[in-house]
């Protein structure tokens, strides 16, 4: 059971990374490319603007998280730091 | 050869050389410190694993109907060149410490010398090391010689290019006998991230029933669109976040965006 779990775990490490809520988003976007689309309404512009909002909300989110480089009794960055996890 | 033919094969050309060096330092510094013989079998078993992961594979994403492929592995794609563009960019612009293949050398020989004593013959320790080291590097590129060359039904095209791409790398390896510190890594990966990126929406969209103005041809707008988005958030990031570590992309190794990923310690995807 635990090979499973295991398994199952590193393939989400793998396709999904660090990110879930990018990836999140594209299955939203394709979801709605395709309801759109159904309803015989041209839909090609919702994956560029997804992805573009997606990528620069995902640098956003990792710019802001501190880094797990910096040292344990270094002050926390006052200004949305440049710290971020490997 | 078609455009999508070219995006196919420099894709996974670029792809496969990035990871290759990264396999290749690993390999180096177990042969090196510890056993060619053992170093090259484990590279070896690596690699054979792997074609057979693509050639189980490879048929029965082909077999797919294309709408269903489209959408699965457009999506697919477009995941995994997010997170590619995502580690290029924060890297570019000075918010990730880049791949120091000097100083992973060094710890992966340190390591093996750590390791005990071999016996002479099989050594387990370089071969594991090594097996390891190619499989999970090689492991990506499986994915986008599958994912990428199943959607164009090209994955034997798709192989050969990553077979191309580790025959060069093997080649500069052997004739500097030192790992590739000098190749620009987070270059290729920004330029992989934004062809697996652009090609995966691309054929998300028409999966999911869009059309695309121009057809094929709007990929002449798509690829270039992504990338200048990648260059304005490096440049937008760089500027506010940390513009004393913020470095073009392109820059070479020994400039100041390598020597201050020296100075952080982090470590690396």
């Amino acid at each position: 059971m635990r090979r499973v779990e295991g398994f199952l775990a590193g393939i989400w490490e793998f396709v999904v990374g660090d990110d879930w809520r990018t990836a999140l988003g594209v299955v939203v976007a394709l979801a709605l490319t395709a309801l759109i689309a159904a309803a015989a309404i041209p839909a090609w512009w919702v994956m560029p603007v997804a992805v573009v909002g997606l990528l620069a909300l995902s640098i956003l989110r990792a710019a802001r998280r501190p880094r797990d480089d910096a040292p344990a009794d270094a002050p926390r960055p006052v200004s949305p730091a440049r710290r971020i996890p490997g | 050869m078609s455009g999508a033919e070219i995006g196919l094969v420099l894709s996974v050309f670029l792809a496969c050389a990035v990871e290759a060096v990264e396999a290749l330092t690993i390999v180096l510094a177990v042969g090196i410190t510890r056993s060619w013989s053992s170093a090259l079998s484990g590279a070896g078993a690596a690699v054979l694993a792997l074609a057979a992961i693509v050639t189980a594979f490879g048929p029965a994403l082909t077999s797919l109907p294309i709408g269903v492929l489209r959408l699965l592995v457009g999506g697919l794609l477009l995941i995994f060149g997010l997170q590619w563009l995502r580690k290029a960019i924060l890297r570019s612009a000075g918010l990730k410490a880049k791949h120091d293949e000097l100083q992973i050398y060094k710890r992966e020989t340190e390591a093996a010398g750590a390791a005990g004593s071999r016996h002479s013959g099989f050594d387990g320790y370089a071969f594991t090391v090594s097996f390891k080291g190619v499989l999970l590097e090689g492991v990506e590129v499986a994915f986008i010689v599958l994912t990428f060359g199943a959607n164009q039904q090209r994955v034997p095209l798709a192989a050969a290019a990553a077979g191309l791409a580790v025959l060069v790398v093997v080649a500069l390896g052997v004739a500097a006998r030192a790992p590739l510190a000098r190749v620009p890594e987070n270059t290729m990966k920004l330029a992989v991230g934004v062809m697996l990126s652009s090609f995966g929406m691309f054929w998300g969209a028409e999966g999911a029933g869009a059309s695309w103005p121009g057809g094929d041809a709007a990929l002449l707008v798509i690829v270039p669109g992504v990338l200048m988005a990648a260059i304005a958030l490096v440049w937008t990031v760089g500027r506010t976040m940390s513009p004393a570590l913020a470095a073009p992309i392109g820059s070479a190794p020994g400039q100041p965006s390598e020597n201050s990923s020296e100075r952080r310690t982090a470590a690396n995807v």
